[in-house]
């Protein structure tokens, strides 16, 4: 009898394997979850790309929910998703702050001319250093911010419709209540 | 018209295989001989289609037939003929075609090998194999089919992945494939002896000569791989614990077992089911391992042909082939009677405690490649399992492994008398253990922990040596004659497996010296700037651009010297394809016996003054890794080419003949 | 399209053209190099999975790198500059998963494994004697049987399995 046992064990495991593999096929393996979530959102001080002369911190925006958009002229899924960005601003009264990623001043401000500028305003990190203190590893990425400056929420790549109205928004209304 | 001769074909050879797998099965279980006898013809009619398909695509890649969408997306005209030939299997919907073809292949081998055969067995075979075939050939029909026309018709293909356009991958994937799909005879063999209820001696002789030819193009395939890998990718690593890689370092870990476990149950009719355990679950990987890269569950460099609905097609032909195989093991399995005895201290031991290491081996391999997804599964977050897991966790059950390796060459069946081994290993051992301490030393290394790991190394690879002698002197000491005579009445299965085992020296030997003493520079060069490293020196003399036929080139210029005396320039090229925005890096090596200089070129630097990132690296003894897995093929070669299986061959003739 | 998505990403983060490679030149101190190379090397780039930062040239596994190497000259320890990481991007970036509540399968997984084989193997070869002890010796005419079959095999004779038919 334990012998018959013992000759299931292998049917068994790859009973268990398959069955990970089912759920597996419909995870995405490249979403890597943020392990800032629930924490404070990094400091930064940089230059407003309009107004060079101008430092924007992050304590400005204490008090506020809002979008922190990870964006750079050179990528190209940002322009997928600027125009639901462009939307958003326009009919939500929600702040959305531009972060222009490793980008040249010159092509951020002739690409928010062409495509249109949802951002309150648009902070430079050219060399990319804030953006590793908020780990980002693939633009477009955005972060929702609560009051108290804690991370709410990371979308990773290009927002889509589907993610603004059922995860951002209803996010974003109860932050504000 | 070409590609839909092709089309027709592939679903030809899916009737045939069909046919393959269900008539002969049923008249073996019935008893009905007309129904058996349809085995060999519907192999080989299926396999001629199945070539004949195989033929078409080719034919389309080479006349650049961008009708079919397939040609258009991996192929262009720009491309040199020879990736164009090797296009027909880089794409996904290709290479699981090469895959039904090689089935098809060994089924005909079958087929045709198989006259000393009952008919009953060479039925079950072919018609376990037929199954399978159909499933995969279902597959590709409905999932990936290659012929598929697209309308209008492209001007201009896409291209074949850069990386794949190289000579190793040329023949890395025929290879790998002829290899996993080669377990499928042992696979078979075992299944059909499930169902026959026959499970002796006789059947492990049938399908040992399958499983070693299936070994040796699976060992050559990965090689093929790493070394691919090595000058490729341009970071001169030459095995990088990749899911991928893993996918095919499993079916291999149990095969060696499968291989070593067979001829425990030829020679001493015993271990039965465990063989025939082997012999599913090394397939079984063969075909996780096909699952893993074409469904895109795990993420990988290599998981280029990526869509769900296929991964879905391919579970479900998993579940049906590894689970209905297991579940027949587990039904059939007890009904096997288990064999001829042997002592705790014994060869039968010894190859059993390495059947059990090997397998753990495989187990963690599986583990650590699939525990990310274990835990993405059930939402505990997303980790990345690594080279230092598999080698913190590998190199511990590899030491136990080498070394009954070499006790368990030279231990006596049945019962070893462990006075009589001790007298027998104690000089091999002493040996052994005074070089490998001795040799770190010698070579310069005092910090403890490095001497240590080469320590370790050299003394796994002295004690495969030293055993392995051991065992010879002891095998010829009562052969009469002069010292040639007494070499050449060793049997080839002896030497094949002398040459095997100190292939694994020689790799082990390899592995070693580069981990213990490889260097390497990640710098950034000005044309003239010097670097050395390993005491080689690589002066950067500029670049030069260069275009190729379906890509524009840098072609950097570094002059190789040691000790002020010049030695060679080096060209390596950072190479931009016309089809694809990503540049590729193409590494340009000084490869020697005793070690390999190597530098690649990364990114240009914009400081005006025509700067370059530049890796250069030394490797010492790095080709000894791949000299090794190119002995321990020889070796299956060699034991394929034994005497006792060619009398069988020469039987078969003439039982034709009869 | 989710695919081509996929690919349209990677290209443009693995390779956007504002790459300005920091390298460290030819001239600087081997050691901190050896020990910048040995960390990235344990650590995972994001864009380009499957590669180190070591590995990569990837825009950010350059910034990563560079983040590496000032640590390094910064006097940080590889535990400190290992959180770091870590505080940004997860445990996704250790090639090395550390050890804890859910990775404990993990890392000793492999020692259960042999541990239950070799139990497993001991059991059943135990049993297997026990058996054979039991069960009576061969008769005379097995044993004259098994002879023959013995010799024959010797010989390269293969057993009138296959002569039979």
């Amino acid at each position: 009898m334990k012998k018959k046992l013992l000759l299931m064990i292998p049917l068994l495991v790859f009973f268990v394997l398959a069955g990970f593999f089912i759920v597996g096929l419909n995870r995405n393996p490249r979403e890597i979850p943020s392990p800032l979530i629930g924490k404070a959102a990094p400091a930064f001080a940089l230059p407003d790309l309009n107004a060079p002369e101008k430092i924007v911190e992050i304590k400005d925006f204490k008090g506020q929910v809002w979008l922190l958009n990870v964006w750079a002229s050179w990528c190209v899924s940002c322009r997928e998703e600027h125009p639901l960005l462009v939307e958003f601003a326009k009919t939500h009264d929600v702040t959305i702050v531009g972060l222009n990623y490793k980008d040249k001043a010159a092509d951020g401000k002739a690409w928010l001319r062409q495509f249109g500028n949802p951002y309150v305003v648009s902070v430079m990190d050219a060399d990319g250093r804030v953006g590793i203190d908020y780990g980002v590893y693939g633009v477009p990425e955005t972060f929702l911010i609560d009051r108290q400056g804690v991370i709410q929420y990371k979308q990773i790549g290009a927002i889509t419709d589907q993610a603004l109205s059922e995860i951002i928004l209803p996010k974003i209304k109860e932050l504000k209540r | 018209m070409i590609p839909e001769i092709g089309q027709f074909a592939l679903i030809l050879a899916a009737l045939l295989m069909m046919v393959q797998g269900t008539l002969p099965l049923m008249g073996a279980a019935k008893g009905i001989s007309a129904w058996m006898v349809l085995s060999r013809r519907t192999a080989q009619g299926a396999f001629f289609f199945m070539a004949l398909a195989m033929g078409c695509l080719i034919y389309s890649f080479i006349v650049n037939d961008f009708s079919v969408l397939n040609v258009a997306s991996n192929s262009n005209t720009k491309l040199p003929l020879v990736y164009r030939i090797a296009a027909s299997w880089g794409s996904h919907e290709g290479s699981i075609m090469i895959w039904v073809f090689m089935l098809g292949l060994w089924s005909c081998a079958v087929s045709i090998f198989s006259k000393h055969l009952p008919e009953e067995m060479v039925a079950r075979v072919l018609g376990v194999m037929g199954l399978v075939g159909t499933g995969l050939l279902l597959f590709l029909l409905l999932t990936s089919n290659p012929f598929e026309r697209i309308f209008p018709v492209p001007a201009e293909g896409r291209d074949l992945n850069p990386l794949l356009q190289d000579p190793g991958m040329v023949l890395h994937p025929p290879m790998l494939y002829m290899g996993y799909v080669g377990f499928s005879v042992a696979f078979a063999f075992a299944v059909s002896a499930l169902l026959g209820g026959r499970l002796d001696a006789t059947w492990a002789r049938w399908s040992r000569p399958w499983t070693t030819l299936a070994w040796c193009f699976l060992t050559l395939g990965i090689l093929i791989g790493s070394w691919w890998a090595y000058y490729e990718l341009g970071w001169g690593g030459w095995w990088f614990w990749d899911p991928v890689e893993n996918a095919s370092l499993m079916p291999w870990l149990v095969g060696t077992a499968l291989m070593h476990s067979l001829a425990v149950t030829e020679k001493r009719g015993t271990f039965k089911v465990w063989t025939v355990l082997l012999a599913i679950c090394t397939f079984s990987l063969s075909l996780l391992g096909t699952f893993l890269v074409r469904s895109g569950v795990l993420t990988s460099v290599h998981a280029f042909a990526t869509d769900p609905r296929r991964g879905m097609f391919i579970l479900v032909l998993l579940g049906l082939v590894i689970g209905g195989s297991l579940l027949l093991f587990a039904f059939r399995a007890p009904k096997v009677g288990t064999g001829g005895t042997f002592k705790i201290v014994s060869r039968e031991s010894a190859l059993l405690a390495n059947n059990l290491l090997l397998t753990v081996a495989c187990g963690t391999v599986l583990l650590g490649t699939l525990y990310p997804l274990f835990l993405d599964a059930l939402k505990l977050g997303k980790i990345s399992v690594g080279p230092p897991y598999f080698e913190a966790v590998f190199v511990p059950l590899m030491v136990p492994t080498v070394f009954l390796m070499g006790v368990g060459a030279v231990a006596r069946w049945k019962e070893a008398a462990l006075p009589d081994l001790w007298a027998r290993l104690r000089w091999a051992l002493a040996v052994t253990l005074i070089v490998a301490i001795a040799l770190p030393f010698i070579l310069g290394r005092t910090s403890p922990m490095s001497v240590a790991l080469l320590a370790l190394g050299f003394a796994l690879a002295l004690w495969i040596i030293t055993s392995a002698a051991t065992g010879f002197l002891d095998r010829i000491k009562y052969v009469e004659g002069s010292f040639a005579a007494k070499l050449a009445r060793q049997p080839r299965s002896y030497w094949g497996m002398f040459a095997a085992h100190l292939g694994v020296a020689v790799f082990i030997i390899g592995v070693t010296v580069v981990k213990g003493f490889e260097a390497e520079r990640d710098v950034r060069m000005t044309p003239g700037d010097s670097v050395s490293v390993g005491g080689y020196s690589f002066r950067f003399e500029g670049t030069t651009d260069r275009e190729g036929p379906n890509y524009m080139a840098s072609r950097g210029t570094f002059e190789l010297s040691k000790d002020d005396k010049a030695i060679r320039k080096l060209y390596p090229e950072k190479r931009k394809y016309f089809q694809f925005g990503m540049p590729m890096t193409e590494a340009a090596i000084d490869s020697g016996v005793f070690g390999d200089r190597y530098v690649s070129m990364g990114e240009p630097i914009n400081d005006g003054k025509q700067s370059w990132s530049i890796r250069v690296y030394h490797k010492p003894f790095v080709t000894w890794i791949w000299a090794g897995c190119i002995l321990m093929t020889l070796g299956g070669l060699l034991a394929l080419s034994d005497r006792r299986y060619r009398v069988n061959m020469r039987r078969d003739v003439g039982l034709e003949k009869a | 399209m989710i695919k081509r998505f996929f690919l349209a990403c990677a290209v443009a983060f693995c390779f956007n053209g504002m790459a300005v490679a920091d390298v460290a030149p030819t001239d600087t101190d081997p050691v901190a190099q050896k020990r910048a190379m040995e960390l990235a090397a344990k650590l995972r780039c994001l864009v380009c999975q499957n590669q180190s930062i070591a590995d990569s040239e990837a825009d950010l596994a350059l910034d990563l790198r560079r983040q590496v190497r000032e640590q390094i000259a910064a006097g940080k320890t590889d535990a400190q500059i290992i959180s770091f990481m870590t505080d940004r991007y997860g445990d996704f970036v250790l090639y090395e998963p550390p050890v804890k509540g859910t990775t404990i399968l993990l890392w000793v997984g492999p020692l259960l494994l042999l541990i239950a084989g070799a139990t497993t193997m001991v059991f059943l070869l135990r049993g297997r004697n026990r058996e054979e002890a039991a069960s009576p010796p061969l008769t005379q005419a097995e044993q004259a049987r098994a002879e023959a079959l013995l010799e024959g095999r010797k010989a390269g004779n293969y057993g009138s399995n296959g002569k039979g038919k």
